[in-house]
């Protein structure tokens, strides 16, 4: 048996956008300030980093965590990349 | 009549909801959020604090807890559950209740005596008029109520309660976090399950301020002894 491959995915969570940010708000307000101008909105967001087993149904396996636990359907929204 | 308080690691309010129950004339049974059952209590408080360190999200560690599988048992079978501050936070992770509560419009965490006007019943207001306005402290970072339909809730009778002047004014100015049409506190839809921001458990002596709180625990606990 072979080793196992494994698999690095980066998953960002973002709020909604229909969601008020307001710690992208307070940057944006900041940036102007330090003499970066044309800035027109910021987000923040989340950016976690998994390292997993790699197999088959990867895609199935980041989905499902994604929407169970790292991001909140009701708030939020995902999207990953496998490196 | 006996009222579980379950302790997640991070709980802080814990021993003042039991203080509360104590003070009300009930039986506190302090619940540990590892345990599988409820030890057979005729209601649950899900207490305020920081479980699991609110990392990723406030609640959405202590969700998965094996006490919240009891709680979720005991909620569908009808029994009375309350969520305060962190407690309402895991119970809208669990999707026990609607909506989610996020960081405050204002960034600042919030500590402060609130006015809070009564808009629904629920086991938990039982006895409590619709209009009534109770003096309750609030103190949370993460407590911006977020809906995306705000009247269809209060349609259906699941807007507990919202912030208002002392007066009863509900605006934007006695609105501490931001939340949408300053929601304070929701039911599911059965009434039985509620979430509140403010805590009730720190309004129970004259010495602190308010006894406010008792008008919503008393209540509770009247209903479920009758």
């Amino acid at each position: 048996m072979g080793p196992v491959s494994v698999a690095r995915v980066h998953i960002d969570v973002m709020l909604k956008d229909e969601i008020l940010d307001p710690q992208g708000q307070a940057i944006e307000r900041a940036l102007p300030s330090l003499g970066f101008t044309g800035v027109r909105e910021v987000r923040v967001g989340k950016h976690i980093v998994v390292d997993i087993d790699d197999a088959d149904d990867l895609d199935r396996r980041v989905e499902a965590m994604a929407d169970r636990l790292l991001a909140n359907p009701v708030i939020e929204r995902f999207s990953y990349r496998v490196e | 009549m006996r009222i579980g308080v379950v302790t997640f690691p991070g709980s802080c309010d814990d021993r003042d909801a039991r203080q509360a129950v104590a003070v009300l004339g009930a039986e506190p049974v302090a619940l540990w959020h590892g345990d599988a059952d409820l030890a057979g209590v005729d209601a649950v408080v899900l207490p305020g604090g920081f479980s699991h360190g609110d990392y990723l999200r406030t609640g959405a560690i202590a969700r998965f807890s094996p006490v919240m599988g009891a709680i979720r048992d005991f909620a569908g079978r009808g029994g009375p559950v309350l969520g305060v501050c962190n407690g309402f936070q895991v119970l809208c992770e669990a999707h026990l209740l609607p909506g989610a509560l996020t960081r405050n419009a204002g960034l600042r965490f919030v500590a402060r005596p609130q006015h809070i006007r009564v808009e629904a019943g629920s086991v938990w207001t039982a006895g409590v008029a619709p209009g009534t306005v109770l003096a309750i402290p609030i103190k949370h970072g993460e407590g911006r109520y977020v809906h995306p339909a705000p009247d269809e809730l209060a349609a259906a009778g699941q807007v507990l309660a919202r912030y208002c002047a002392p007066d009863g004014t509900v605006d934007d100015a006695a609105n501490p976090n931001g939340s949408v049409a300053n929601i304070a506190g929701v039911t599911n839809r059965e009434g039985n399950v509620a979430g509140l921001m403010p805590h009730p458990e720190h309004a129970v002596e004259a010495l602190l301020g308010s006894t406010d709180g008792r008008r919503i625990l008393g209540a509770a606990l009247a209903s479920v002894t009758a």
